[in-house]
């Protein structure tokens, strides 16, 4: 395998990388010129052929996804852009919005014509306010240049981008929670089917796609679907941000191809752990998924499914890393906080269940923990998650997977690190 | 008059340009919502009931449903606010970088903790979960802008440079 050059991140050093001009000079929409003649299904069929899979957390290959659309409609089609970037230990679609956002609009402007849609929308999270004025100036570029708008670059193709701001709240980041919030509405998930694709913004045909999966679809088209699946794995093929954070010397965002070891991400890539530190534990794919022990951790490749192997997930490839230092049972309720926080509220497993194991934890770290409460954290997140046993398919306590999101990696903890949770309970008095 | 006897208020939006130019975007008026009431908060620096009451009129909704709505988010205050928010991030890789220490030091510095605002307005102190920054960890949100990899010296220059 010949060495890998970033694709999405090539000219990010560039001073004025974010410009239209800049874009431009180094090939920037003439995949659009490319699709403006091809007939939509065509576009769809080859992003179907590239096994693009969708870089938000779930993984869906996009072209499929556009492929529910359906053809027989007289309503309106819409395409969102999720960038509500929010799972913790991701913030690759931060830069590539602060740094290439033309790439992304180029994806965008693709995926809508390939589904027929004229409105599109980018939902981006509400504290990110730079990175949404550098996108006001981009799509005002692109409307100046004739590459948004009516009759884009000549053709008979229309297409307006509206930029839209979420207000803080992580379910947004759920495709039907993105929907009801952009409908003015509080983020809760909708019960599926029926799929966006089918009924999704204002009940019309919706494709929701991640920020890192648009900005991957122009290379498809000018470099070819066969091209993109050269790049690491077949099934899940193209390169791939890994954003490495928590105790590594060399934080950051690493463009790679799918599919490289865990082991080069944390020790060449990242740097390795400060001072000398050994290796505990890792979240490979944001703080969504089941964490890996430091064993498991260093024989593993960032693969959608060999990371399912090991039952935990590739997600957005937001890899936290913790080290000897850090305190599991800290740690597992930093996160059980979060999700406890971020929990909409409207499913009774998940509303009532992340507030419990945020009490019981905080009780253990307290030392009023209980013997029992071990067995009583694991029946909790079967409650809200269901069990994980990823060949049976583990979904359906709730209505979306946040259920899953709390209950794997608060599962995994609790397996994984049992004895440090075991060492807060209070010791038995002995009687003399 | 509302139902219950109160008088009903409403809030004077200074940009109307703006306010015409968020509702000519969408398909529907209710998908306006969150726009218009990021721009009124900008305004009015916190969502009070006349502005439920006007961008309740804006997108034809009852105001019970734009309040449901408000309610929901976190980013939406419907109480004044100091006229600097500091947003600690707490969330994992801000954690194991110091960020409990930042939120400590405002404690120490302005007697603030979280979820309370100085006597003179200067500060409101939040912890918020991730702000999506983790790679530049501990970050901290003040008002609109993002302060990354901060140090117990950095911030406290910081925070000197907010009045």
């Amino acid at each position: 395998m010949s060495a890998f050059k970033p694709v999405l991140t090539e000219h990010i050093h560039q001073e004025d990388c974010h410009t239209l001009s800049f874009y431009k000079s180094v090939g920037g929409y003439t995949a659009l010129e490319k699709v403006l003649k091809m007939i939509p299904a065509e576009v769809t069929q080859e992003v179907k052929d590239s096994n693009l899979r969708g870089r938000g957390g779930a993984g869906f290959p996009a072209g499929v996804k556009w492929g529910f659309i359906p053809k027989d409609t007289d309503k309106p089609k819409y395409l969102i852009n999720n960038a509500d970037e929010s799972e913790p230990g991701t913030f690759k679609d931060r830069l590539l919005m602060n740094k290439a956002p033309h790439q992304m609009l180029e994806g965008m402007i693709i995926a809508a014509y390939a589904i027929g849609c004229h409105t599109s929308f980018i939902y981006i999270r509400g504290e990110f306010y730079k990175e949404f004025k550098l996108l006001e100036k981009a799509v005002a570029e692109a409307y100046k240049d004739n590459i948004l708008g009516q009759s884009i670059l000549g053709s008979t193709y229309n297409l307006d981008v509206v930029i839209h701001r979420g207000a803080g709240a992580y379910i947004c980041g759920e495709e039907t929670g993105l929907i009801e919030s952009l409908e003015g509405k509080r983020g809760w998930p909708r019960i599926k089917p029926p799929f966006p694709a089918i009924e999704g913004y204002l009940q019309s045909p919706t494709i929701v796609n991640n920020v890192e999966t648009l900005s991957c679809v122009p290379h498809i088209i000018n470099r070819g679907a066969s091209w993109f699946k050269s790049i690491g794995p077949e099934k899940g093929p193209g390169p791939r941000l890994f954003c490495l954070s928590g105790r590594v010397n060399n934080p950051g965002i690493f463009e790679e191809a799918m599919g490289i070891s865990l082991k080069d991400l944390i020790f060449d890539r990242a740097g390795g752990i400060p001072d000398g530190k050994k290796l505990k534990a890792v979240f490979p794919g944001g703080s969504s998924s089941a964490i890996l022990t430091a064993e498991e951790a260093l024989d593993v490749n960032m693969d959608f499914d060999e990371l399912v192997e090991k039952k935990t997930m590739l997600g957005s490839a937001g890899v936290i890393v913790m080290d000897e230092t850090v305190d599991m049972v800290q740690a597992c309720l930093n996160i059980a906080r979060f999700y406890a926080h971020e929990s909409c509220g409207q499913c009774t497993p998940c509303r009532e269940g992340t507030a419990w194991l945020v009490k019981m934890l905080t009780r253990l770290v307290n030392g009023g923990g209980t013997p029992n409460d071990i067995d009583m954290i694991f029946e909790i997140t079967d409650n809200i998650g269901g069990l994980i046993d990823f060949s049976m398919g583990s979904f359906g306590k709730t209505i979306c997977p946040f259920g899953e999101a709390v209950a794997w990696p608060v599962r995994s903890f609790v397996e994984k690190f049992k004895d440090e949770f075991l060492a807060y309970l209070p010791r038995e008095k002995v009687v003399a | 008059m509302n139902s219950n006897g109160a008088p009903k208020e409403n809030f004077i939006f200074e940009n109307t340009t703006k306010v015409k130019n968020i509702l000519s975007q969408y398909p529907d008026k209710q998908s306006a919502t969150l726009p218009l009431l990021h721009l009124a908060q900008s305004e009015n620096g916190y969502i009070s009931g006349a502005v439920i009451n006007t961008v309740s009129g804006l997108v034809d909704c009852h105001p019970a449903v734009v309040m449901d709505c408000v309610s929901f988010y976190t980013m939406l205050y419907t109480k004044p606010q100091g006229r600097n928010i500091i947003q600690v991030c707490q969330t994992l890789s801000c954690s194991l970088n110091g960020a409990d220490a930042l939120v400590d030091q405002v404690t120490d510095k302005y007697g603030i903790k979280p979820g309370e605002t100085t006597e003179d307005d200067r500060f409101t102190l939040m912890k918020v979960e991730c702000l999506g920054s983790c790679g530049t960890a501990p970050v901290v949100q003040i008002n609109k802008e993002y302060h990354e990899r901060l140090s117990r010296k950095s911030f406290d220059e910081l925070l000197e440079s907010h009045q």
